[in-house]
Parts: C-alpha cells; sequence; structure tokens
C-alpha cells in the first residue's frame, strides 16, 4: 500500500485516495476540427511508462482536492507532489535524498516544505520531519 | 474433484540453444502466448525457423501468476467466438500436445449479488446460448446444491441472487500447459532462447527487419510481440504506441486443503474469484490495483477486500492460512478487450491488451496470432480485435464479462 502524502493533510493510507490517470492531458483546443486518429489519441492513448509517470490523485476521503504526483511505476517510490495546473517538475534538478525514499514505507518522508518557492514538492529533496504542512503552492 | 496424478516429465523438455543470427520470425515473450503462437506458427504455417525470445525464464511472467481460470460466457459476440474458440481447443489440446496438463471441466460460477449484476448476467446467458457457448442460469438452491460450502443466506452485505454458470468451463495447471507447448515447439525446431532481454528493433524505414537483444542482434523478416505486461514497453522501442496501461494483479493460495470446492466461483460485484487446485489449494484471485505499475506486487489492502468477500462467502475459509501471495503486469486497454493483429510498424504484430483474462485465452491467442504474423493478415476472429477499433469506435466493450474490473 502506499503513503501518499497530501498536499493538504500530509501522509495518509494510499485506500483514502482515488487515482486519476496520467497527468498533463488537456483538453483538445478544437475538438470539431479533431481527425479519427486525433480523437482516438486523445480518448484512448495514454503514456504507459516503465519508470516515473505523472498522475493525478484526488484525497477523496479527506480534503477531496485534486493533485498531480510524480511516482516510479516499478519501485512505486513517490517522487514529487505537485498541484493541479502546475508545470511537472524536473526531478534532475532537484537535490539528492538526505534520506531514504522509500514512500511506500511506514517511516518514509512526508511532505516536507524543502524547495520552498517552487511549485513542487519534492519528497526526493523533503526532511523526514513529520510535518504535515501543506507545501507552498498546494491548491487549497 | 480430480484424482488424476501429475504426469512426469523428462528432465529436459527442450533445449536451450544460442540465438542465431536470422529467422524467418522472431516471438518476442516466451510466455504461454508466446509459445502457443510458435507452436501454430510450426503446425499450422509450417514455419520452423523461428525463435521465442524470453527475456527471464520460460513461461515465469503472468503464465506463472494467473489463478488458471478457462472460460468462454463473453458477451459479446466478437469476444464469445475467440474465447470459445479457445475453449474447444484446451478441450482437444492435451491429446494434440501429448501433454497432460490436467484440464479440468468442473464448471465456472459467475455470482450475482444485485438486481443489476442478475439482469446482466440472464443477459449474458441468453448470448452465450445464441452463440453456442454453454450457459445457464442458477437461483441461490441451485448454486447452493452446486456450491455446497457458499453462503447463500440473506443476511450478508451482498446475498448470493444466483449465478450464471458454465459447466464446461474449469481449470488447467499452467506450468503444465506452458511446458507442453514448450516441448512440442522444440520438437519442430522451434529455438526458445530464454535469458534473451529485447532491446530495440532494426528497422528499414517504416519495415521492422531485426531484434536487437541483450545476447546480440537477430535478424528477421517478422516480429510477433507477445510480452502482455511489457507491450507498451517494447512499442515505444519500435516507435509506436498503443492503447495500454499496465496494472498490478495480485492473487494467493491457501495452504493444501481436502477437496472442499467442487467448482470454479468467482464474484465481480464483491470482488473475489475461488477455485481449489489439484492438489488442494485455494487459489483466490483479487482486482487490479488502480495505478499503474510494473513491480509485480500488490497492496495490502486489495486483498484485505478480497480476503473479506471470500469469508462472507465461503464461511469455512475463515481458518485456512495464506500460504503466499504473488502479483503479475497486466495489460488493460479501455474496453477490457485484446489487441490482436497489425501495428503500423510493417512486419510487426503485436498480441496484447488480455488483461486479467489472458490465460483462457492462449490457444487461441496463439492460433489467430500465428495466422496473422504467417500471412501478414488478421484471422477472422481476431480481426474486430485489431489496433483500429479505438480510432474507428468499433469497441468491444466487455468490463460485465471480464469479471475483473480493469
Amino acid at each position: 500500500m502506499l503513503l501518499i502524502p497530501c498536499p493538504n493533510c500530509g501522509p495518509r493510507d494510499e485506500t483514502e485516495f482515488h487515482y486519476g490517470g496520467q497527468a498533463h492531458v488537456p483538453y483538445p483546443e478544437n475538438p470539431n476540427e479533431l481527425t479519427d486518429t486525433e480523437w482516438s489519441r486523445y480518448l484512448f492513448y495514454r503514456e504507459n511508462p516503465k519508470g516515473i509517470f505523472a498522475e493525478r490523485w484526488v484525497h477523496s476521503t479527506g480534503c477531496r482536492q485534486w493533485f498531480n504526483m510524480l511516482r516510479d511505476t516499478v519501485s512505486y517510490d513517490i517522487q514529487a507532489i505537485y498541484p493541479m495546473g502546475a508545470r511537472r517538475p524536473d526531478l534532475a534538478a532537484a537535490p539528492a535524498a538526505e534520506a531514504g525514499t522509500a514512500s511506500t514505507a511506514a517511516d518514509s518522508t512526508t511532505t516536507g516544505t524543502a524547495a520552498p518557492g517552487t511549485a513542487a514538492t519534492s519528497i526526493a529533496a523533503s526532511t523526514t520531519s513529520a510535518s504535515t504542512t501543506a507545501p507552498e503552492g498546494a491548491t487549497k | 474433484m480430480s484424482t488424476q496424478q501429475l504426469p512426469e516429465h523428462p528432465d529436459f523438455l527442450w533445449r536451450n540453444p544460442e540465438p542465431k543470427s536470422s529467422y524467418d520470425a522472431v516471438v518476442v515473450g516466451g510466455g504461454g502466448h508466446g509459445l502457443a503462437t510458435a507452436y501454430f506458427l510450426a503446425k499450422n504455417h509450417g514455419m520452423t525457423n523461428i525463435a521465442v525470445l524470453e527475456k527471464g525464464w520460460l513461461a515465469g511472467g503472468n503464465m506463472a501468476r494467473n489463478t488458471t481460470i478457462i472460460r468462454s460466457n463473453y458477451l459479446w459476440d466478437e469476444s464469445a467466438a475467440i474465447y470459445e474458440h479457445a475453449l474447444k481447443l484446451w478441450e482437444i489440446l492435451p491429446e494434440e500436445l501429448e501433454y497432460d496438463f490436467l484440464f479440468s471441466q468442473r464448471g465456472v460460477m459467475n455470482l450475482a449479488h444485485t438486481l443489476g449484476d442478475v439482469r446482466e448476467s440472464i443477459r449474458r446467458v441468453g448470448a452465450n446460448k445464441l452463440n453456442g457457448v454453454d450457459a445457464e442460469w442458477l437461483d441461490p438452491q441451485q448454486v447452493k446444491e452446486l456450491c455446497p460450502i457458499l453462503n447463500i443466506s440473506d443476511n450478508i452485505r451482498y446475498p448470493v441472487m444466483g449465478a450464471t454458470y458454465q459447466p464446461r468451463a474449469g481449470i488447467a495447471k499452467h506450468d503444465h500447459v506452458a511446458w507442453a507447448f514448450a516441448r512440442k515447439c522444440d520438437e519442430m525446431g522451434v529455438d526458445i532462447i530464454q535469458n534473451c532481454e529485447v532491446t530495440g528493433f532494426l528497422k528499414d524505414g517504416n519495415r521492422v527487419v531485426g531484434v536487437k537483444t541483450s545476447r546480440g542482434t537477430i535478424h528477421t523478416e517478422k516480429v510477433g510481440l507477445c510480452a502482455a505486461g511489457h507491450s507498451s514497453v517494447l512499442a515505444e522501442m519500435a516507435g509506436f504506441q498503443l492503447p495500454i496501461q499496465s496494472h498490478p494483479l495480485q492473487a494467493l493460495v491457501s495452504e493444501l486443503h481436502e477437496p472442499v470446492h467442487p467448482t470454479v466461483v468467482m464474484s465481480n460485484h464483491v470482488h473475489v474469484y475461488v477455485s481449489q487446485a489439484h492438489k488442494g489449494e485455494l487459489v483466490m484471485g483479487a482486482g487490479v490495483d488502480s495505478y499503474n505499475g510494473y513491480g509485480q506486487r500488490g497492496s495490502f489492502h486489495v486483498i484485505e477486500q478480497q480476503m473479506a468477500a471470500a469469508v462472507e462467502l465461503f464461511p469455512i475459509f475463515a481458518r485456512a492460512h495464506v500460504l503466499r501471495t504473488w502479483g503479475g503486469i497486466v495489460d488493460t486497454t479501455l474496453d477490457a478487450s485484446p489487441i490482436v493483429g497489425l501495428t503500423p510498424v510493417e512486419n510487426m504484430f503485436v498480441n496484447c491488451g488480455w488483461g486479467t483474462g489472458g490465460f483462457k485465452g492462449t490457444p487461441a491467442a496463439g492460433l489467430t496470432f500465428a495466422h496473422t504474423i504467417a500471412t501478414g493478415e488478421p484471422h477472422k476472429l481476431n480481426k474486430p480485435f485489431s489496433l483500429e477499433r479505438f480510432e474507428t469506435g468499433a469497441l468491444i466493450d466487455e468490463h460485465g464479462a471480464a469479471a475483473v474490473a480493469h
């Protein structure tokens, strides 16, 4: 089970959340002009990477807010949480992890307040504090 | 309960050859579907200069990670046709492959727990009968007669309101199925190459002409992808995309018990499916994890929900112990139906998207996919399962009959 650091409520069990599939899939700007092929791309084709995946989650039984997450689809490590509408964070630019990043473990890191001023909260860069404060830029 | 003994098998059922520098066709993926494809390529199309490439060990992926249920009670004509063809092949394959993989036609019940379930189930029984698939509607008493350990009382959260029943459905020993296909393939000259991971493809324009592997480059005129959960990874290497999402799906077994469970019971609504293996383990399947994953393990809460459903339906399971759990990676499509056919790359073909139901489809997947690879054209049974259906809108929406939520 994933321990998901909700940007508003702090770390909670996966069972409190619902998965929303791939993030950053914009509705077509001119739907009437799309060909069948383009429509099929929008409706049915999503990335399916073996590695880091940008996806949407909603904290259904908590704050009921949607947010984006970067997660590794092999190790299930959660690499970053960031608001809907924000750009996908560049993980390569994030500082190296100070501690373990096993977000699925009971002692995993929470949404710290590292990297202030950026839209994203990099879990890898966060501290091991038990802070449950929302990161800057989080959707309230 | 079957009293058959497991077949004795010799030490070596197939060779472990070095990969040659070229083949007439290469099948990527040495699971059930890849082996069945190679078998029918050799048997039906006389193509024996072919190789099956497996990145790990033979049949160590989803073929070793399923709950072995075989049935054909799907709703739509296209699905009923391909799954029923598979079931007919299952009935003759032990003799044809000269290897008893203990196909046991003990029947499958799909339980209904709501009025919506009842209506959908009765409709499906009607559709099955029109398609020549054996199907019956059972009331709760008849359900109890077939499987006495089932709790049909009214005072549980989701009482059993009836079930569809397919008597010809059942289970088989999946390892033995793989070994049976592998042995015959090997006899006919097919090279089964294990520990050989595909790392890329050679193309001449838009035509595939070879496969790059961890054990060297292999030239070939035709490539068939049978990699289940990893199909979209391979497709990306080849330069196209598939409408596939990979999810973990897990199952578990109990320790051995006396024969108590005479049939297969599935419930889509409370989400558990149970059979008793030939040796005596209770084999139970759960739903998929909601998120994409390649980790070959599932979430604990999915097992919790599955066990809660199992204990309510089968009170005598309450004191059974879980022996082990495992996860496979299933490649799901939006309409819960497979993709078998041509790809945007010339001479490259794909068999994927079987989601949670690939094992039962193994023989028909192999037969139709072999036809497609050999002739370059779809077989009449896999034609509706083309990649184009996502553009034409001719979807085959089998979420109801898929039994496991995709």
